[in-house]
């Protein structure tokens, strides 16, 4: 079973939020990874620009599909993570470490859940 | 982030290896109406054991029906696009059946296993639709000619098909079959199949395969199915045999050119569009066959050659891979759809199969394609993408 991370709070659309870094980063969660099968290019927000909450941002585009990525929040990305735009794979092996996509600088939240409830929802593990 | 793709339903159908793939971790996909393992791990990591070690399939959501009679050749002959009637024993062709417009129906493979038995292969979600169409056929033929010496048997919910697939199949196959058959499987050659024990299972066993690499299908009764599977993975071990989904079964046929169903073919196209003029045999068949009469005419119309438009390979030129149904332009104009596409694994940049106008569709035409909005470069290239060195 897909694992959920505990202290990361979760979007509807499968991106974590981290708080705790600063500034806060984004990714997505393992089961979003999982599902999309293996990750072989990402589009991810320039640095500078304004994303907003529960709206695209980029794609994550996998073997068999591209999906749309949400922003969890509203601000300004201060930093994309290069690494994980050299080698997409990291997105499926490491999805709330290395493959972590960007940083920003956080003006507003949208709603988030906590792990615990993103795991009943999606059935994670945490 | 949102799926674009749609979730896996609960399929009716599971194939006797069902228990198998669910042990093994497999996540299931519903493919023509079956659940079958879309992948166990990674689906790149697949891919990649077929091209390098070897891959083991489960096939068994594809159809079997027999042919069998002194005038099954001739009921064949009549039904599908082939002249089948020419098989030797022990060989296979690659056929289509089409409708009376010429429209592909399914595309099949048929396997001459004595002389007067014939094994007719469709895709699963076709399937019953041959099974109904070869009867209906059948009467027809009856109709024109009096009685024929042929019986028709749909096998399909009672048989089991597995494929090892890759460099190293031939060594696995060899592993589980009895030393006085060795040379049987090594002096098989392509496209054809001889029936024999595999781990003391009786087997069709045939060097066919949708992966552009050397590999077997092996045709075995439901019962000893999961039997064979075991002896055939723990064969494989040593060989880097790993089991393998649907995800990579469709990158490997992508990155070797072979259509699919329901993507590259359809009733909305006729052979000679899809580039499989080859398979018809206006000149060879003497005798009428359904869609005879619109085949003709549309080889006559020059279509896919002069007229309408044809199915060609696209070799993406940027990063970005182009996926079925999205447009592509010649200078901003619409000129055909993709049908399939992805990055392919082995290639390291995005292929794709497309219906193109045929004045835009020589190897060389720059071609862009309309990536939900944005316009990505694509040039047309010649099939296959990926051939293997033999």
């Amino acid at each position: 079973m897909s694992k959920v991370q505990t202290g990361l709070r979760y979007s509807e659309e499968h991106e974590w939020l981290d708080t705790a870094a600063a500034p806060a980063k984004v990714g997505v969660s393992q089961v979003a990874a999982d599902a999309l099968g293996d990750v072989v290019y990402l589009d991810l927000p320039e640095v500078g620009s304004e994303v907003t909450a529960g709206a695209t941002c980029g794609e994550i585009e996998s073997t068999k599909s591209v999906s749309d990525l949400y922003s969890p929040v509203t601000g300004t990305i201060v930093e994309v993570n290069q690494d994980a735009i050299d080698n997409p794979a990291l997105v499926n092996e490491d999805p709330y470490g290395a493959g972590w996509l960007f940083a920003v600088e956080v003006s507003e939240e949208g709603p988030l859940l906590s792990a615990e409830e993103y795991a009943s929802k999606n059935g994670g593990e945490l | 982030m949102t799926e674009t793709t749609t979730a896996p339903t609960a399929a009716e159908k599971h194939t006797a290896l069902h228990e198998e793939h669910a042990a093994l971790g497999a996540s299931f996909t519903d493919f023509g109406g079956w659940q079958m393992p879309l992948k166990y791990g990674s689906e790149l990591a697949e891919h990649r054991a077929v091209r390098e070690a070897a891959g083991l399939f489960d096939l068994s959501h594809m159809g079997e029906i027999w042919a069998t009679g002194p005038d099954a050749g001739a009921l064949l002959d009549y039904a599908l696009v082939g002249k089948l009637s020419a098989i030797p024993v022990g060989k296979a062709k690659y056929s289509l059946i089409c409708a009376t417009d010429g429209g592909i129906i399914d595309d099949l493979i048929v396997y001459r296993v004595s002389e007067d038995d014939f094994l007719v292969v469709p895709n699963a979600g076709n399937a019953p639709t041959v099974a109904a169409e070869l009867e209906a056929r059948l009467a027809a033929f009856e109709a024109a000619r009096g009685a024929a010496a042929v019986t028709l048997r749909d096998a399909s919910a009672e048989t089991s098909l597995v494929a090892v697939q890759g460099p190293n199949a031939e060594a696995i196959v060899l592993a589980v079959v009895h030393p006085d058959d060795a040379a049987a499987v090594v002096g098989l050659k392509y496209y054809a199949a001889v029936e024999l024990e595999a781990a003391g299972i009786p087997v069709l066993l045939a060097r066919t395969g949708y992966t552009g690499e050397d590999g077997f299908e092996l045709f075995v009764p439901n019962g000893r199915a999961a039997e064979l599977w075991k002896a055939l993975a723990a064969a494989g071990e040593g060989h880097g045999l790993i089991p393998c989904g649907l995800a990579s079964r469709d990158s490997l046929r992508l990155e070797a050119g072979m259509p699919l169903y329901g993507n590259e073919l359809s009733r909305e196209r006729t052979p000679f569009a899809a580039g499989l003029g080859g398979v018809v045999a206006l000149k060879s068949k003497e005798g009428d066959f359904v869609g005879r009469a619109a085949l003709q005419a549309a080889k006559d119309d020059g279509e896919g050659a002069t007229s309408g438009q044809r199915l060609v390979g696209l070799r993406g030129l940027g990063r970005r891979a182009a996926r079925s149904h999205y447009p592509v332009l010649k200078d901003g104009v619409k000129v055909g759809e993709v049908t399939s596409g992805q990055p392919s694994p082995t290639l390291g940049y995005p292929v794709a199969l497309a219906y193109i106008d045929v004045e835009h569709s020589a190897p060389g035409t720059r071609l862009d394609a309309d990536l939900r909005g944005k316009a990505e470069p694509f040039e047309v290239v010649a099939l296959p993408f990926y051939q293997r060195q033999k």
